[in-house]
């Protein structure tokens, strides 16, 4: 189906399906319980991280998962696609169609210069090239460009902007020929509330576009060009391949997705500012795609999901929360357990994430999509009892690196 | 004019002179040897052949055209595969990929954007692959992670990695070191095969004098980065100069 094996298929339609439904999957607890109000992600502007991030974390994926060059300034793409979208909003009107299109196209060009510079050295150097890269485009942003980008206050859109194609009544946010991004229906049932956002769908079907043409990508002779660049460089010269111009395609789409990316966060909220571009940001890609697993088509969107909800939900709790969960312990006890756990919570987020990387990077070395296979294998094992597992030892199939 | 033509070539590693004036003919269609004691140069010399490395003077034609200057890929473009003294393949993937590789190289040359199809659906590509893993008898592991191959088996794919290229030159750095006396006597047999099956010219450096006159055809002695003779497989045993080169190695 769809030119994707079964296994593929079957992986795309669940991530379809969680992604479509996640409006509902994410909303578990009823608005106004204590559970919801610490643990329910059901709303837009998370969702929209969600799936932004993981498209991303998807693009991100294309370059070091498939060859291992491990870009650190990947960040810079995202914000070169804000900024070409706020100036198409800017310039032209509010439809995220031009401004989505000058977003890649934007960071397509960037990455091609870049790309160039940076993988004339490979390993650690290219890694440090592309840092210095995108630290230089967020230093120029917030100094010499500023008549560019606006500088500290950041890009926005502003009343008397030339917006050369709006007419009379067009709506003055966001939208897709009228359907305004940030509207959305609310479903209230019993104590449950699910919102349904235009921007949120949108979002989710890039990322969804995007993950499906991932992983037309893996299973490509071109993804197995990249993935022989990663295991041999010097074999793949003397085989009579050019590896250049295939690192520079690998390079260019990974950028062009954290454009897209860029594009569509400004599509959410017509600002931008520099600090999109800044290492952490980068970093933070990075962590979300060894958290989720390397070179796995699922790991990214799963790392770009685990660190949002992370980010959003473990921030939000507090010493009162806490002391509200344990409640019914004895007194000592309960301040005993608040007390090792306030470190982790709160502004400690990353406190949390910190230890959960590190329990990640020792022991799943191939990310959570590993812990899952894991389990899998520990249940699988369980039910068929001592079927012998001989056909795994040793052997890869040809055409399924694992998801 | 052979296949291949090596004239004054010199290279200096610092103070070492690791080629000192090489000139070398290999015709066409030829099984070439090449011998001579350890750090006699001949690595080195398959290394400028490639464009691993670019000698400090003389000149390298292959096939009428000068390979010096130009990138390994480009060389191996020109119908020159390689078998490196330490096999260099693709540990991390699939024995069938490692062979889907070439021959990608040799349909779609050295690039190609080809993002969008699936490996699954090239019916040629895999029946070439298929074809070549039987020829060196390893169809059965063709789905085992290349690293997870013996050392012979490593061995052997990386030349069946070169032979599907169907090159015009094929250089072997010691494609025996390391192996079992049966594996050796397989190979052997493999080269020879290959060599009855198409037209091939094959330049191999060998330590293993069974090997060399099994199959070579024109020997050359390599010392000290010189030639020092060049001749039939009958005329190089007791060859004077070759017994000195080999004093206190393994009896010529
Ligand atoms: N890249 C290099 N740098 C410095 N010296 C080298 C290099 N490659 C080879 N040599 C030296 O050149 C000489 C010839 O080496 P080589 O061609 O590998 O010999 P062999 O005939 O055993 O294959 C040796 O003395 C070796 O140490
Ligand atoms: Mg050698």
């Amino acid at each position: 189906m769809l030119g994707l094996n079964s296994r593929d298929f079957k992986l795309l339609m669940i991530v379809i399906f969680m992604t479509l439904a996640a409006p509902i999957l994410l909303n578990p607890f009823p608005v106004d319980s204590a559970l919801g109000e610490s643990f329910n992600a059901g709303y837009p502007a998370l969702m929209q991280r969600f799936v932004i991030f993981g498209l991303l974390a998807v693009g991100f994926n294309i370059l070091f998962g498939l060859t291992g060059y491990l870009s650190f300034g990947h960040a810079a793409f995202l914000g070169v696609g804000s900024y070409a979208a706020v100036w198409m909003f800017k310039l032209l009107s509010y439809n995220i169609i031009p401004a989505m299109l000058a977003s890649v196209i934007v960071a397509a060009l960037f990455a091609v210069v870049i790309g160039y510079v940076c993988l004339r050295r490979s390993g650690i150097y290219f890694s440090i090239l592309t840092l210095a890269f995108a630290q230089m485009s967020y230093a120029l942003a917030y100094s010499v460009l500023s008549p560019i980008t606006n500088g500290e206050t950041g890009l926005q859109v502003y009343a008397d902007d030339p917006q050369v194609l709006m007419s009379a009544g067009d709506p003055v946010v966001p939208h897709l020929f009228g359907w305004e991004m940030n509207s959305s229906v609310t479903w209230n049932v019993g104590g449950w509330q699910f919102v349904f956002q235009n921007g949120y769908y949108l979002a989710a079907i890039c990322m969804i576009i995007g993950f499906y043409i991932s992983i037309r990508i893996f299973r490509s002779p071109f993804g197995l060009m990249l993935r022989a660049i990663k295991s041999n460089q010097t074999r793949m010269s003397y085989t009579g391949m050019n590896t250049k111009p295939y690192m520079l395609a690998a390079f260019v789409i990974s950028g062009m997705y954290a454009g897209v990316a860029g594009g569509l966060m400004s599509a959410m909220d017509p600002l931008t500012g520099a600090e999109r571009m800044f290492w952490t940001a980068s970093g933070e890609i990075v962590v979300m795609a060894i958290l989720g697993g390397v070179g796995t088509l699922i790991g990214p969107v799963l790392g770009a999901g685990i660190i949002k909800y992370l980010e959003n939900i473990i921030s939000k709790i507090n010493s009162d929360i806490l002391h509200n969960w344990f409640a019914f312990m004895p007194d000592w006890m309960d301040n005993l357990l608040v007390n090792i756990l306030y470190p982790f919570v709160g502004k400690g987020w990353h406190l949390t994430l910190g230890v959960l990387f590190m329990v990640v990077v020792i022991f799943l070395p191939g990310g959570l999509v590993q812990g899952g296979q894991k389990l899998g294998a520990l249940f699988s094992r369980k039910s068929k009892s001592s079927d012998s597992d001989a056909t795994t030892a040793g052997t890869a199939n040809t055409n399924t690196p694992a998801e | 004019m052979g296949i291949l033509e090596v004239k004054g070539v010199n290279k200096r590693f610092g103070g070492l002179q690791a080629l000192g004036d090489v000139n070398l003919s290999v015709a066409e269609n030829t099984v070439h040897a090449i011998i001579g004691p350890n750090g006699a140069g001949k690595s080195t010399l398959l290394n400028v052949l490639v464009g691993k490395l670019i000698p400090d003077s003389g000149s390298v034609m292959f096939d009428g055209q000068s390979v010096l200057g130009r990138k390994p890929h480009e060389i191996n473009q020109m119908g020159i595969s390689r078998v490196f003294q330490t096999p260099e393949i693709f540990a991390d993937l699939s024995v069938m990929e490692n062979v889907m590789i070439p021959c990608f190289a040799r349909r779609d040359g050295a690039f190609r954007m080809h993002a969008i199809g699936s490996v699954r659906n090239e019916g040629d590509i895999i029946a070439q692959a298929e074809a070549i893993l039987a020829d060196v008898n390893m169809l059965a592991k063709r789905d085992m992670l290349a690293s997870a191959l013996s050392r012979g088996d490593k061995r052997r794919l990386e030349m069946a990695m070169c032979l599907v290229q169907e090159p015009k030159l094929l250089l072997l750095d010691e494609p025996t070191a390391g192996m079992a006396r049966a594996d050796t006597n397989n190979t052997i047999d493999l080269l020879k095969e290959i060599k009855e099956k198409r037209d091939i010219t094959m330049c191999i450096i060998e330590h293993d004098m069974h090997v060399v006159f099994s199959l070579a055809e024109r020997i050359t002695v390599l010392a000290q980065g010189t030639p020092l003779v060049e001749e039939t497989p009958e005329n190089i045993k007791g060859h004077p100069k070759v017994r000195e080169a080999y004093l206190g190695e393994a009896q010529v």
